[in-house]
């Protein structure tokens, strides 16, 4: 029988943890692409346009991630798209971020006071104008802290990926465990490893949380 | 300046009615203000005034009745016509409502360098001159945030100024200050008024609407339902509501 070291577990589970990195990245940039997208239908469009983004919204944050990346691996397949593990999950997570960014940066236009648009709005700004150098500049500021507290939320999300079969961090220690039988070892380490992931982006997040209040 | 035709009013309100839901809350205004007259709109709190003064300039909509503005009537769904006659028409809030990401120099400039397409060094000129005139001048760089209350709705005031405004909308635009802070921001607009500039405000200050106004207006339930020059409308007041309304605000 193969001896593991606790090295041999540790490299492994690092080769892997790659593709979580990856896996989030992705799904953040895709989801904020998306998400300023619906962002900017939903405040600019029309109401019908702003009530289908809102539904939208209402989907993603009502059902699981877990039936999403379901859906996406098997509902892709069901429709004659040749899905690999990968897309479905970069998909799922891409439209699943998309919706959570695109409700908090709602919040955020929101959180602006009414008094800015009327101002804008009385000196004769149009629409896109206010929104560009009056609402945008002031929203983005409100919306730095929680949006990077979402990427860590998305992080820990993607360990739900392994379920359609996707190696990212979770998976491999399923994986390794079971040629191990260790588990406690290789689910500590894959612990230690989201935690060196998340924490990092956190103490970032309060910072800057804390950077962005001194001065408006 | 902008030339001024005489014979165009600079505010002209006829039959207008806005209610929110059942709630009626302006039951059919008539208005006429010449160019250059300075007036002060008073009554209780509800009576309609600041929502007369935010269907001026297009904040509110109107359910019935015609607005123009130096004769251009006022049209909703038409972003070029509004921008147009939101150029005319200066407003100054109660809450100030600087941009407070932008120093006070670019508070003052945005709006002329997007809408007027000024070229940028005749506005840093022109924003200086206007904090000059308001008492700020070394404020050109400061942040909303750093400055008073009085401070910035002086700014506030220079801002409205740089679109260079036929008409000035002025809404309780003391109400949020402290009572030392007041002074300095009614100076500045008495100054305006001396100047010929016409002012159509909210006020709850009677003795600053009695010495700078032409005309006093008194709404109460959504009409104007008294008015006259300051002196005869305090002194004399015709209407039980206008005596009731005036003896609740001398303290």
């Amino acid at each position: 029988m193969v001896e593991f070291s606790l090295w041999d577990i540790l490299r492994n589970l690092l080769l892997a943890a790659q593709w979580t990195v990856v896996l989030s990245l992705i799904a953040f940039i895709g989801g904020g692409l998306v998400g300023l997208a619906l962002l900017v239908a939903r405040t600019t469009a029309s109401r019908a346009m702003q009530q289908g983004v809102a539904g939208y919204v209402q989907v993603f944050q009502g059902t699981p991630l877990l039936m999403q990346l379901f859906l996406a691996y098997f509902g892709m397949a069901m429709v004659g798209f040749e899905t690999s593990a990968w897309t479905a999950a970069a998909v799922a997570l891409t439209l699943y971020s998309s919706a959570f960014l695109a409700e908090i940066w709602h919040g955020c236009i929101k959180a602006v006071p009414k008094g800015q648009w009327e101002a804008a709005q009385s000196l004769a700004l149009t629409l896109s104008e206010q929104l560009l150098h009056i609402v945008f500049p002031q929203a983005v500021r409100i919306a730095v802290a929680p949006t990077v507290g979402f990427l860590v939320q998305l992080v820990k999300g993607t360990a739900l990926a392994s379920v359609i079969g996707f190696v990212e961090l979770t998976k491999a220690g399923t994986m390794i465990t079971n040629a191990t039988f260790r588990p406690f070892v290789v689910y500590s380490c894959v612990a230690l490893i989201y935690f060196a992931l998340c924490y990092p982006i956190s103490l970032y997040a309060r910072s800057l949380e804390n950077r962005l209040h001194v001065h408006h | 300046m902008s030339i001024i035709d005489s014979r165009v009013p600079a505010i002209h309100v006829e039959g207008l009615r806005k209610s929110f839901g059942a709630n009626e809350v302006l039951n059919g205004i008539d208005l006429q203000v010449e160019p250059g007259e300075v007036v002060a709109i008073i009554g209780k709190s509800g009576s309609g005034k600041s929502t007369l003064l935010r269907c001026i300039n297009g904040l509110e909509t109107f359910q019935r009745g015609a607005l123009a503005v130096m004769g251009r009537p006022l049209v909703y769904g038409d972003p070029a016509a509004m921008r147009q006659l939101r150029q005319q028409v200066g407003m100054i809030f109660q809450s100030f409502n600087l941009f407070p990401h932008l120093t006070v120099g670019k508070n003052i400039m945005l709006a002329p360098s997007l809408v007027k397409k000024t070229e940028s060094q005749a506005l840093q000129a022109e924003a200086q001159r206007l904090l000059h005139r308001v008492g700020l001048a070394e404020k050109f760089d400061a942040f909303p945030d750093q400055l008073s209350g009085g401070q910035q709705q002086r700014v506030a005031i220079a801002r409205a100024l740089a679109m260079d405004p036929s008409i000035l909308l002025c809404d309780e635009i003391t109400s949020a200050l402290d009572p030392e802070l007041v002074g300095e921001v009614l100076a500045v607009v008495e100054s305006l008024a001396n100047e010929g500039m016409t002012l159509l405000m909210v006020t709850h200050e009677m003795n600053f609407a009695r010495k700078v106004s032409n005309r006093v207006i008194f709404m109460h339930e959504g009409r104007v339902h008294e008015q006259g020059g300051p002196e005869a409308l305090f002194a004399d007041p015709q209407t039980p509501q206008l005596r009731q309304f005036l003896a609740s605000t001398r303290h």
